[in-house]
C-alpha cells in the first residue's frame, strides 16, 4: 500500500471540502475524517480504478452522515439566506464573494454536483458514481443549480456588475 | 436544425462534446440568443468558481492531515512509534491501537488561537489569578461540567498564573495559564466533546508559532499550547495527562 497515492489527492480534497462547507477549519475536519475512513477502507479500492472519484465518494458519505448527525451550523445559516439577487458594489474580490454566497444558497445536493462538475471537473458519469445517483439526477441537479445561480447573480454578466452601482 | 436538449448545453459548457457536436450546438446558439446567454452564464460560473477555489491547491497541507495514517500501518509501527515519541504510556495502547479515534483539527486551532490571544496579555492574562486557585477550579469545573484541576507543573518550572472561561463551539471552555521563570507561557484548554465518550492518542499540531498537543479523554478534549519546540511541549503534555489520569 502506497501512502503517496492518497496524499497526492489531499489538496484537491481540501479544495472540494472548502467549497462545499465554506469554513476552512470545518472543511479540514471533513478532509481528516475522509482520510481516516479512506485508510480504513483502502482494501476496498480496486487498483486501476479512479482513486480520486473514490475519495470523493467517501467524502460525500462522511459529509452526509455528519450533516445528519449534528447538522453543521453552516447548513442552518444557509437556510436563513434571503433569496434575493446579490449585486456587487465594488471590485473583483466582492464579486467572488457574491459567487460564494450564491453557492451557499444552493441546496447541498445541488452544490455537490455543481462543484464536482465545475471545480473538480469530473465527468457527469464520474459524478453519478461518486454521489451514487442516476445520471439523470446529476443533470437535473446541475441544471437547477446553474439556473438558480444565474438568477441570484441577477441574470447578467458578473463582470458587467462592476459598473452597476 | 434539430432542437438541442438542455443537457447538451451543459455538456457543451463542460467540454464533453466532439468537434462535430460542438459545431452543431454553436449553430443552434447563434440562432437562439436565450440559450446562448445561458451558456455564457454557466461558463462564467465555472470560471468564477475555479478562480475562487483553485487557490486552496496552493496552500500548504496542514501537518495534521499528512499525519493521518492507516490503522494497520499504525499497528505495525506501534513499537517504533512508542519509542520514537517517547510515549510509553498505557493510554496510548488503549487509545491509539484498539479504538482509534479522530479529534478534529479545528480543536487544536481553537486552542492555539486562544493561546495566541491571551498569552501575550500583560495586565489581564487571566480572569481569576492563581492566588484564588480553589475558587478558580471550582468555578471552571462547574461551568465545564466535570471535576477539573489545575495540573501541578512546578517540577517542570511552570507556575499557575490563573485561568479564564472561554466560549467554544461546543460550549464553555476552561483555560489555565502557566508561566516559567523567563515569562514563557503555556495554556491548557479543556472543553466538553460532543458524542460518545472516547479516547484518542496525543496529536500534535503546529499553528503558526504555537505548538499544540491535543487529545480526548472520555467526554473531554484537552489541548496544551505553547510557543516552544514539540519535544519540550510533549514533556509537559505527558505530565498533564498523568495528573488527570493518576
Amino acid at each position: 500500500m502506497d501512502r503517496r497515492l492518497i496524499i497526492e489527492h489531499i489538496p484537491r480534497l481540501r479544495r472540494y471540502a472548502r467549497a462545499l462547507v465554506g469554513d476552512r477549519y470545518v472543511a479540514d475536519d471533513l478532509v481528516q475524517d475522509t482520510l481516516e475512513r479512506a485508510w480504513n477502507k483502502f482494501y476496498l479500492w480496486r487498483p486501476g480504478s479512479d482513486l480520486r472519484a473514490w475519495l470523493f465518494t467517501i467524502m460525500h458519505n462522511v459529509f452526509v452522515n455528519q450533516a445528519r448527525r449534528r447538522r453543521y451550523e453552516i447548513e442552518q445559516a444557509m437556510d436563513e439566506l434571503p433569496a434575493v439577487a446579490v449585486r456587487a458594489t465594488q471590485g473583483e474580490q466582492l464579486e467572488l464573494e457574491d459567487v460564494d454566497r450564491v453557492l451557499r444558497a444552493l441546496s447541498v445536493e445541488q452544490r455537490e454536483v455543481v462543484l464536482l462538475v465545475a471545480v473538480e471537473q469530473l465527468t457527469y458519469e464520474q459524478v453519478s458514481r461518486a454521489l451514487d445517483i442516476p445520471i439523470g439526477t446529476v443533470m437535473s441537479r446541475l441544471s437547477r443549480a446553474r439556473e438558480r445561480m444565474r438568477q441570484l447573480l441577477g441574470g447578467q454578466s458578473v463582470i458587467a456588475l462592476k459598473v452597476v452601482k | 436544425m434539430k432542437p438541442v436538449a438542455e443537457a447538451e448545453l451543459h455538456t457543451y459548457v463542460d467540454g464533453g462534446l466532439s468537434e462535430e457536436a460542438k459545431a452543431e450546438i454553436e449553430a443552434w446558439l447563434r440562432a437562439h440568443p436565450e440559450d446562448a446567454e445561458k451558456v455564457r452564464a454557466y461558463a462564467e460560473q465555472n470560471a468564477l468558481l475555479r478562480t475562487l477555489y483553485n487557490p486552496v491547491l496552493e496552500e500548504p497541507v496542514p501537518a495534521a492531515l499528512l499525519a493521518v495514517h492507516p490503522r494497520a500501518w499504525r499497528r505495525y509501527a506501534a513499537a517504533a512509534a512508542i519509542f520514537a515519541l517517547g510515549l510509553g504510556l498505557g493510554w496510548l495502547v488503549r487509545g491509539e491501537f484498539i479504538t482509534p479515534q479522530v479529534i478534529p483539527v479545528s480543536f487544536a486551532r481553537l486552542a492555539a488561537t486562544a493561546h495566541a490571544v491571551y498569552a501575550p496579555e500583560v495586565r489581564h492574562p487571566v480572569e481569576v489569578p492563581a492566588s484564588e486557585e480553589a475558587h478558580l477550579v471550582g468555578w471552571l469545573s462547574k461551568r465545564v461540567g466535570t471535576t477539573l484541576k489545575a495540573p501541578k507543573l512546578a517540577p517542570l518550572g511552570y507556575e499557575l498564573v490563573g485561568g479564564r472561561l472561554l466560549s467554544g463551539p461546543q460550549g464553555p471552555v476552561a483555560q489555565f495559564m502557566y508561566q516559567d521563570g523567563r515569562g514563557q507561557r503555556l495554556t491548557l484548554y479543556v472543553s466538553r466533546q460532543r458524542g460518545e465518550p472516547r479516547d484518542t492518542a496525543f496529536r500534535f499540531s503546529q499553528e503558526d508559532r504555537v505548538s499544540v498537543f491535543y487529545w480526548v479523554d472520555g467526554n473531554f478534549g484537552y489541548a496544551l499550547s505553547g510557543e516552544m519546540k514539540r519535544d519540550q511541549l510533549l514533556q509537559v503534555a505527558e505530565v498533564v495527562y498523568k495528573q488527570f489520569n493518576p
